[in-house]
């Protein structure tokens, strides 16, 4: 899941400060998940925003509204009455909700509310942890399902580097060693062999090189 | 309003199995406090959300006093050790929004500890005092006139 971080309340304040009226608009999927940008969480930030405002010396109006899904044309329309009905939207979902949301209303403001930080999972409750960096061609299948490429410091997929520390990164100690970790799983599941391989350089082609990527499914589309 | 007549509103959340009963002991025991806490009664510390500090303070509370069980003691386990870390970020939250950080307190207090709730909400009545009255209070007029135009 998408995992990201609310931004600070005067740089929200920063931002919103110009409209008399806006809509904090929060998303129910992944944000919801991180506790980022759920309903609760736009219930608290429209809150701090509302004090936030009136102790500047400015009140400002802030509803609040949460739909299903900002990164999706048919949840958003839900969303359409209370868009139109305020100056400006403050979106608590991801980058994709947010840019989502501004292509469908041309003429109204849209800010992001959080910072949209990585792909990750639930560690344990109250931490998420990068998983995914999304290059766009998968080599988990060679390393027993960890990724190098996000968890390695250095990218390595001719790993380790020789700078690890015990099972630490030498980058931070707080990280474990990705190498480490793949050659403990790689030996759990009978598969060493197969670090013996030497991985040439990979094609960064596929990653945000040369813009932003779209997939199009012809088998799908109408 | 000048700082001389300012009496707080102070929103007090009172854990049912100790510090409710300790406000209810506090008055059997003829122990005198100042009429600035509403008294609040909770089911648990731990069930507070940070909603409630934000709307108490949006709707112009000037100071907030959660008081839970002693720690090791919640009726639910941990509740109020939830309710701490709750309260921790709240105070970080209410700062960044422009209101002192002193307005929102937690104490532990057991059900027998009646004069110690006595003698915290008197330090919080004079804490918020010096503090005066919560600042979203001073737009209040602004806000009325929005609304009627």
């Amino acid at each position: 899941m998408i995992v990201a971080e609310r931004k600070k309340i005067p740089e929200l304040y920063e931002i919103i400060k110009e409209h008399k009226q806006i809509l904090v608009l929060g998303c129910g999927t992944c944000v919801t998940v991180c506790l980022a940008g759920g309903e609760r969480e736009v219930s608290i930030i429209a809150s701090a925003l509302r004090i936030a405002s009136r102790t500047a010396g400015n009140p400002i109006r802030v509803n609040e509204f949460t739909i299903e899904r900002q990164c999706d044309n048919v949840f958003i329309e839900g969303a359409a009455e209370a868009i139109k009905n305020n100056d400006a939207v403050l979106s608590l979902g991801c980058g994709a909700g947010v840019q989502a949301i501004a292509e469908r209303y041309p003429d109204k403001p849209v800010y992001a509310g959080l910072d949209t930080s990585f792909l990750g999972i639930l560690e344990e409750r109250g931490v998420w942890t990068e998983k995914c960096a999304q290059c766009g061609a998968c080599v988990l299948a060679d390393f027993g399902g960890i990724c190098p490429v996000t968890r390695c410091a250095k990218h390595m997929l001719n790993g380790p580097c020789g700078g690890s520390r015990e099972d630490r990164c030498e980058i931070d100690a707080k990280q474990p060693c990705a190498w480490q970790l793949i050659y403990t799983r790689m030996k759990n599941i009978g598969q060493l062999d197969k670090l013996k391989e030497i991985h040439s350089i990979k094609n960064w082609g596929t990653s945000l090189d040369g813009g932003s990527r779209t997939i199009i499914r012809e088998d799908h589309r109408i | 309003m000048s700082d001389t007549n300012f009496e707080p509103k102070i929103v007090a959340f009172c854990c049912h199995y100790c510090a409710y009963a300790a406000a209810d002991l506090s008055g059997s025991m003829r122990l005198q406090y100042p009429p600035n806490v509403r008294i609040i009664r909770t089911p648990c510390t731990g069930r507070l959300e940070v909603e409630y500090y934000m709307r108490a303070f949006e709707n112009g509370a000037d100071g907030i006093l959660v008081a839970g069980c002693l720690e090791g003691g919640c009726h639910f386990i941990d509740g109020n050790l939830f309710a701490k870390k709750r309260v921790n970020s709240t105070r970080d939250m209410i700062e960044e929004c422009g209101i002192e950080k002193e307005r929102l307190r937690m104490i532990n207090n057991s059900a027998a500890m009646a004069q110690n709730l006595v003698n915290v909400i008197n330090e919080m009545v004079v804490t918020i005092k010096k503090l005066g009255p919560n600042p979203i209070k001073k737009n209040k007029l602004t806000i009325k006139e929005e609304t009627t135009k």
